[in-house]
Protein backbone atom coordinates (compact mmCIF):
# COMPACT_ATOMS: atom_id res chain seq x y z
CA UNK A 1 0.00 0.00 0.00
CA UNK A 2 1.32 3.40 -0.25
CA UNK A 3 0.70 6.72 1.14
CA UNK A 4 -1.38 9.48 -1.58
CA UNK A 5 -2.97 12.36 -1.87
CA UNK A 6 -6.69 12.96 -3.49
CA UNK A 7 -5.77 15.49 -6.08
CA UNK A 8 -9.02 14.70 -8.43
CA UNK A 9 -11.95 13.05 -9.56
CA UNK A 10 -13.18 11.48 -12.63
CA UNK A 11 -16.71 11.59 -14.25
CA UNK A 12 -17.45 8.43 -16.43
CA UNK A 13 -21.07 7.97 -17.38
CA UNK A 14 -19.86 4.84 -19.74
CA UNK A 15 -17.58 2.32 -17.57
CA UNK A 16 -17.56 -1.09 -15.85
CA UNK A 17 -20.70 -2.02 -13.89
CA UNK A 18 -18.73 -2.47 -11.17
CA UNK A 19 -17.58 0.77 -10.40
CA UNK A 20 -20.86 2.20 -10.60
CA UNK A 21 -21.80 4.24 -7.53
CA UNK A 22 -17.95 4.65 -6.41
CA UNK A 23 -16.03 8.19 -6.79
CA UNK A 24 -13.65 7.76 -9.43
CA UNK A 25 -10.55 9.12 -7.89
CA UNK A 26 -7.33 10.59 -9.01
CA UNK A 27 -4.75 9.86 -6.33
CA UNK A 28 -0.85 10.97 -6.64
CA UNK A 29 1.12 8.86 -5.06
CA UNK A 30 3.06 10.16 -2.20
CA UNK A 31 6.88 10.07 -1.02
CA UNK A 32 7.20 10.37 2.95
CA UNK A 33 8.63 13.93 2.38
CA UNK A 34 5.16 14.55 0.82
CA UNK A 35 7.27 14.98 -2.94
CA UNK A 36 5.53 12.94 -5.74
CA UNK A 37 6.05 9.27 -6.22
CA UNK A 38 5.59 8.75 -10.09
CA UNK A 39 2.59 9.71 -11.67
CA UNK A 40 -0.87 9.80 -10.48
CA UNK A 41 -3.23 6.88 -10.88
CA UNK A 42 -6.95 6.44 -10.59
CA UNK A 43 -9.00 4.31 -7.91
CA UNK A 44 -11.57 3.68 -6.91
CA UNK A 45 -13.06 4.77 -3.37
CA UNK A 46 -13.83 2.89 -0.88
CA UNK A 47 -14.04 5.33 1.92
CA UNK A 48 -15.70 8.29 1.29
CA UNK A 49 -12.44 10.15 0.44
CA UNK A 50 -11.93 13.66 -1.60
CA UNK A 51 -10.04 16.27 -2.72
CA UNK A 52 -7.08 16.83 -0.49
CA UNK A 53 -7.36 13.89 1.71
CA UNK A 54 -4.36 11.96 2.42
CA UNK A 55 -5.02 8.72 1.98
CA UNK A 56 -4.09 4.70 2.16
CA UNK A 57 -3.81 3.52 -1.51
CA UNK A 58 -4.16 -0.34 -2.24
CA UNK A 59 -1.96 -1.20 -5.52
CA UNK A 60 -3.33 -4.71 -5.48
CA UNK A 61 -6.70 -6.37 -7.57
CA UNK A 62 -7.32 -8.49 -4.78
CA UNK A 63 -7.03 -6.06 -1.90
CA UNK A 64 -8.72 -3.36 -4.47
CA UNK A 65 -11.89 -5.39 -5.01
CA UNK A 66 -12.15 -6.36 -1.34
CA UNK A 67 -12.20 -3.18 -0.27
CA UNK A 68 -15.58 -2.52 -2.74
CA UNK A 69 -16.85 -5.63 -2.17
CA UNK A 70 -16.63 -6.58 -5.88
CA UNK A 71 -14.72 -9.78 -6.30
CA UNK A 72 -13.58 -10.43 -9.91
CA UNK A 73 -14.17 -6.86 -11.23
CA UNK A 74 -11.99 -5.40 -12.98
CA UNK A 75 -10.41 -2.82 -10.42
CA UNK A 76 -6.64 -2.92 -9.68
CA UNK A 77 -6.62 0.52 -7.52
CA UNK A 78 -8.64 1.43 -4.52
CA UNK A 79 -8.59 3.69 -1.66
CA UNK A 80 -9.01 2.05 1.67
CA UNK A 81 -8.72 4.50 3.99
CA UNK A 82 -7.07 8.02 5.73
CA UNK A 83 -3.83 8.67 7.21
CA UNK A 84 -3.96 10.85 10.30
CA UNK A 85 0.09 10.44 10.88
CA UNK A 86 2.94 8.55 10.09
CA UNK A 87 5.33 7.86 12.85
CA UNK A 88 8.93 6.48 12.25
CA UNK A 89 11.77 5.67 13.79
CA UNK A 90 15.23 8.80 14.00
CA UNK A 91 16.83 8.62 10.89
CA UNK A 92 13.66 6.05 8.58
CA UNK A 93 13.01 9.56 6.67
CA UNK B 1 -6.38 2.38 -12.97
CA UNK B 2 -4.82 4.62 -15.07
CA UNK B 3 -5.80 7.49 -17.68
CA UNK B 4 -4.54 7.23 -20.98
CA UNK B 5 -5.74 8.05 -24.65
CA UNK B 6 -6.49 5.67 -27.67
CA UNK B 7 -3.78 6.54 -30.23
CA UNK B 8 -4.50 3.45 -32.91
CA UNK B 9 -6.10 -0.04 -33.08
CA UNK B 10 -4.41 -3.20 -33.16
CA UNK B 11 -5.24 -6.29 -36.04
CA UNK B 12 -4.01 -10.14 -35.29
CA UNK B 13 -5.59 -12.23 -37.49
CA UNK B 14 -4.16 -15.41 -35.84
CA UNK B 15 -4.09 -15.62 -32.28
CA UNK B 16 -5.57 -17.40 -29.16
CA UNK B 17 -9.14 -18.62 -29.81
CA UNK B 18 -10.56 -16.39 -27.29
CA UNK B 19 -9.73 -13.67 -28.28
CA UNK B 20 -11.93 -13.91 -31.50
CA UNK B 21 -13.62 -10.76 -31.97
CA UNK B 22 -11.73 -8.44 -28.94
CA UNK B 23 -10.86 -4.94 -29.89
CA UNK B 24 -7.51 -4.24 -29.08
CA UNK B 25 -6.47 -0.42 -28.95
CA UNK B 26 -3.15 1.38 -28.80
CA UNK B 27 -3.08 3.06 -25.70
CA UNK B 28 -0.81 6.26 -24.68
CA UNK B 29 -0.70 6.44 -20.50
CA UNK B 30 -0.99 9.90 -19.53
CA UNK B 31 -1.04 12.71 -16.25
CA UNK B 32 -3.81 13.96 -15.24
CA UNK B 33 -2.67 16.82 -16.89
CA UNK B 34 -3.15 14.60 -19.86
CA UNK B 35 0.78 14.88 -20.65
CA UNK B 36 1.90 11.65 -22.02
CA UNK B 37 4.14 9.54 -19.63
CA UNK B 38 5.37 5.95 -20.42
CA UNK B 39 5.71 3.86 -22.99
CA UNK B 40 2.12 3.25 -25.19
CA UNK B 41 0.46 -0.28 -25.09
CA UNK B 42 -2.12 -2.66 -26.37
CA UNK B 43 -5.36 -2.82 -24.16
CA UNK B 44 -8.14 -5.05 -24.74
CA UNK B 45 -11.36 -2.79 -25.04
CA UNK B 46 -14.66 -3.91 -22.40
CA UNK B 47 -16.02 -0.02 -23.14
CA UNK B 48 -15.98 0.91 -27.14
CA UNK B 49 -14.00 3.20 -26.98
CA UNK B 50 -12.94 5.33 -30.43
CA UNK B 51 -9.55 6.78 -31.55
CA UNK B 52 -8.67 9.85 -29.66
CA UNK B 53 -11.08 8.85 -27.12
CA UNK B 54 -9.71 9.98 -22.93
CA UNK B 55 -9.90 6.82 -21.25
CA UNK B 56 -9.26 4.71 -18.19
CA UNK B 57 -7.42 1.33 -18.06
CA UNK B 58 -6.63 -1.17 -15.56
CA UNK B 59 -3.74 -3.83 -15.55
CA UNK B 60 -2.90 -7.44 -14.70
CA UNK B 61 -5.34 -10.43 -14.51
CA UNK B 62 -7.81 -8.15 -13.03
CA UNK B 63 -8.05 -6.23 -16.23
CA UNK B 64 -9.38 -9.78 -17.86
CA UNK B 65 -12.12 -9.87 -15.14
CA UNK B 66 -14.23 -7.11 -17.56
CA UNK B 67 -15.20 -9.55 -20.08
CA UNK B 68 -16.09 -12.40 -16.96
CA UNK B 69 -17.55 -14.67 -17.55
CA UNK B 70 -15.61 -15.22 -20.66
CA UNK B 71 -12.16 -15.83 -20.01
CA UNK B 72 -10.11 -13.60 -21.92
CA UNK B 73 -6.23 -13.54 -21.56
CA UNK B 74 -5.41 -10.15 -21.63
CA UNK B 75 -3.48 -7.90 -18.94
CA UNK B 76 -4.53 -4.21 -19.89
CA UNK B 77 -7.99 -3.43 -20.77
CA UNK B 78 -10.06 -0.09 -20.99
CA UNK B 79 -12.88 -0.05 -18.38
CA UNK B 80 -14.37 3.37 -18.81
CA UNK B 81 -14.54 6.68 -21.08
CA UNK B 82 -13.94 9.74 -19.58
CA UNK B 83 -16.08 12.84 -19.38
CA UNK B 84 -14.15 14.89 -17.71
CA UNK B 85 -11.54 15.50 -14.87
CA UNK B 86 -11.92 17.70 -11.80
CA UNK B 87 -8.04 18.14 -10.86
CA UNK B 88 -7.19 20.16 -7.69
CA UNK B 89 -3.26 20.61 -7.00
CA UNK B 90 -2.58 22.23 -4.27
Amino acid sequence: MLIARVVGEIVSTHKHPSHEGRSLLLVQPLNLDGSNRGDAVVALDAVGAGIGDRVLLATDGYSAMTSVGKLQAPIDMAVIGFIDTVDLVDGAA
Amino acid sequence: MYLGRVVGSVWATIKDDRLEGQRLLMVQPLTPELQPTGKRLICADWTGAGAGELVYWTRSQEASYAFLPREVPVDSTIVGIVDSINLRRE
